[in-house]
């Protein structure tokens, strides 16, 4: 599936760059991933952004929802469709 | 049983229920509660670690409490959640519902939080919320408005410090009072309903911008750096085996003087007969000889708990995750793992975060191969006989250096084998992680000292129970039939335990195994620490009347070669297992068939081992 222009998966967002979640999507084999997703506040609008990523690889990314950190792997960032956040 | 009909809701003390979301501080809130009135057990059915404990209020009343498994919300993804779930609706069978529920919440992670609240206050219970770590939010400026906030809720609010002696003092005397009412309850809301309420609750409360903790993300920037941070953790766990056996010779030497003189004194004081026998050879030198490594187990479990308090442990997940996944792994698979070090009971237990079945299954099988706290008394008496207590390369311990190179031996398997399961297995899973990666906070001391008192009863409660058993058992097979006076070897190779050892010798002699340890590993299947007590009497009752209740070091040193010693540390990497670990993985699985693959592979794995060490060693060292 292809993204509009401005948007882009959390998975290859720039490290350190302000995001902003513009929604999530659902992917074959991962059940319930997005509701998940949901529940620790990765919402439509709310600020993302993601901190470091492992090595090698670039996985897993820590990234900061809220005021909360997680990591993920790439497959799951993916999930999630974010934009540049502006003035941030 | 009484036959009698009895409402046992009016002798039971009042139930009070914590939940939230994991690293809420919940458990240190529990442990300020309840101080050291707690339970440890498992709920009827299923392998989740059901925490009970009691308090007593300002007033004098007795509640009970109950510690529910974290949970981030009402929607469970795992067992741990199901029961938190089940229990709340009162559909778990042989639990009651709670009767006031107290919804901890991080004051620094109110967004997240509050959304739990939400769900819970739909419940129909009446409700309590706790706002924890009160200080450090004050500290980033987060300064909460608790009247505020329960209006905002429409339930009590209290605030509690957990890690702070008198931290709960508010929330005791809000215990006194009457049962707030419980709200009515609804059906679940959506997840962007509760979304939006909090958003507007933080925003009206000025709490909708929570700084990120500033030492949390300097502090990350080393220990998450892609080339640093693993070097830090290899070096943090190396200095822990180090410290293992650095800080423990003091206090082992202690125990083991306690042991020589009490058993001298029961030498002095009874004739020569089946009881002194029994004491001096059956009790105190195979007890003696298991609990002389409580000192190594309480600092071994220290440091891991330090880990855990501190939020280090998922930093150690992240880091690890790309090679875990490299043999088809989850990250999630670092902490189970990781407690399998402490013991593979608890660590297979552990196995329940992690959704995949399959990548569950793989953790399970090769959890065993972590070395669990069991066997550091036999890796150590056998380390302590037979290699020299000297330094090398630049100060190092190599004793020390020994034990680390053991623990890696089993990493390093455990890798093969995930990765052989791997190759075997199909390949179109997907692998999650999604972990949460908790501020970084100093470890209560009061925390530390209730959980190594846990593990520190549980050892002693295993020395008490199965082991004291087994110990008697085998002191008996040891004694039994006794030897007639015209026989030439010592009377043990006349007894049951003696036949057994002969009868096992040509399955064992081939990896280098005299006939003593074919009958200390007979034993050892219960629990692998009995092997060092079996030993222990074995030994005991092999030398002449005079010497009892000797030291079992200088007894090997003398009668073992190197090999033989190096095969046996080796047998021990992966020692076929112990019943209540084959058990559990029964339990967790469902079925006989991993249990028994398992205790085959380690059985075959351990062999193998033993076989090659001895050989090279044979051939190195004649």
């Amino acid at each position: 599936m292809t993204l509009p222009e401005n948007e882009l998966r959390l998975s290859d967002a720039e490290t350190g760059a302000p995001m902003v979640v513009i929604g999530l999507d659902d992917r074959a084999g991962l059940p319930d991933l997005q509701t998940r997703l949901r529940e620790l506040g990765f919402m439509e609008g709310e600020p993302v952004c993601v901190l470091r990523r492992g090595q090698p690889g670039g996985e897993p990314l820590a990234v900061r929802i809220g005021a909360s950190t997680f990591a993920l792997r790439r497959i799951e960032a993916a999930c999630v469709r974010v934009a540049a956040r502006h003035g941030a | 049983m009484s036959a009698l009909p009895i409402d046992s809701s009016r002798l039971a003390p009042p139930m009070l229920a914590l939940v939230g979301n994991p690293n809420c501080g919940k458990t240190a809130l529990f442990n300020l509660l309840t101080g050291s009135h707690q339970k440890v057990a498992n709920y009827a059915g299923v392998t989740v670690e059901r925490k009970e404990g009691w308090l007593r209020t300002p007033a004098g009343r007795r509640l009970a409490v109950l510690d529910l498994p974290g949970t981030y919300s009402l929607a469970p993804n795992s067992p741990d959640e199901q029961v938190t779930c089940d229990v709340l609706a009162g559909r778990l069978p042989g639990e009651r519902r709670p009767d006031l529920v107290l919804a901890v919440v991080d004051a620094t992670q109110l967004a997240r939080q509050l959304r739990l609240v939400l769900g819970l206050r739909r419940l129909g219970l009446p409700l309590v919320v706790v706002l924890n770590m009160t200080d450090i939010a004050r500290a980033r400026g987060v300064d909460v408005d608790v009247e505020a906030l329960s209006r905002a809720l429409g339930v009590p609010v209290v605030s509690t410090v957990a890690v702070r002696g008198g931290g709960a003092d508010a929330l005791f005397s809000l215990l006194d009072a009457a049962l707030p009412s419980a709200p009515p309850a609804a059906s679940a809301g959506s997840v962007a309903d509760d979304y939006r309420q909090v958003k507007d609750i933080l925003t009206t409360l000025g709490l909708d911008r929570v700084p990120a903790h500033a030492f949390t993300d300097r502090a990350d920037r080393v220990l998450l750096h892609p080339l640093v941070g693993p070097l830090l953790l290899f070096a943090l766990l190396f200095l822990i085996f180090q410290a293992v056996f650095a800080w423990a010779e003091a206090p082992m030497g202690w125990i083991e003087s306690a042991t020589a003189l009490l058993g001298d004194a029961v030498g002095r004081v009874l004739p020569d007969g089946l009881l002194r026998s029994l004491l001096a050879d059956g009790l105190i030198a195979g007890l003696g000889g298991v609990l002389v490594f409580l000192p190594q187990i309480v600092i071994l479990f220290f440091f891991i708990l330090v880990l855990e308090e501190s939020g280090y442990l998922p930093r150690a997940a992240f880091l690890l995750d790309r090679l875990m996944g490299g043999v088809g792994l989850s990250g999630r698979a670092f902490i189970p793992l990781l407690s399998s070090f402490a013991c593979a009971i608890p660590g297979i237990m552990a196995t329940r975060t992690i959704q995949n079945p399959r990548d569950r299954w793989v953790t399970i099988m090769i959890a065993p191969l972590m070395t669990c706290s069991a066997r550091l008394p036999v890796y150590a008496l056998l380390i302590g006989a037979f290699i020299p207590a000297r330094r090398v390369a630049g100060g190092l311990e190599l004793q020390g250096l020994v034990l680390f190179a053991l623990y890696l031996a089993g990493i390093v398997s455990a890798v093969l084998v995930a990765w052989l399961l791997k190759r075997l297995g199909s390949k179109d899973r997907q692998h999650t992680l999604l972990m949460e990666l908790p501020d970084y906070h100093w470890p209560s001391l009061r925390n530390l000292a209730i959980g190594l008192w846990q593990r520190v009863l549980i050892f002693l409660q295993r020395v008490g129970g199965i082991i004291l058993a087994l110990t008697v058992l085998l002191w008996f097979l040891a004694s039994f039939p006794g030897a007639p006076a015209d026989f030439a070897g010592a009377p043990i190779e006349y007894s049951f335990a003696g036949r057994l050892g002969h009868f096992l010798l040509p399955l064992f002699e081939p990896i280098g195994f005299n006939w003593q340890i074919a009958v200390a590993l007979v034993p050892g299947m219960a629990a692998r620490e009995v092997a060092v007590s079996a030993l222990g009497t074995v030994y005991a009752l092999s030398a002449t009347a005079d010497d009892t209740a000797q030291a079992l070091v200088p007894l090997i040193v003398a009668g073992w070669s190197l090999p033989t010693a190096l095969s046996l540390l080796a047998w021990y990497v992966f020692a076929p297992q112990c019943l209540s670990t084959l058990a559990t993985v029964r339990r967790e699985t469902g079925g006989w068939s991993a249990p028994l693959l398992m205790a085959g592979y380690l059985f075959a794995l351990a062999y193998a081992a033993s076989f090659v060490t001895y050989r090279i060693a044979l051939a190195c060292c004649p």
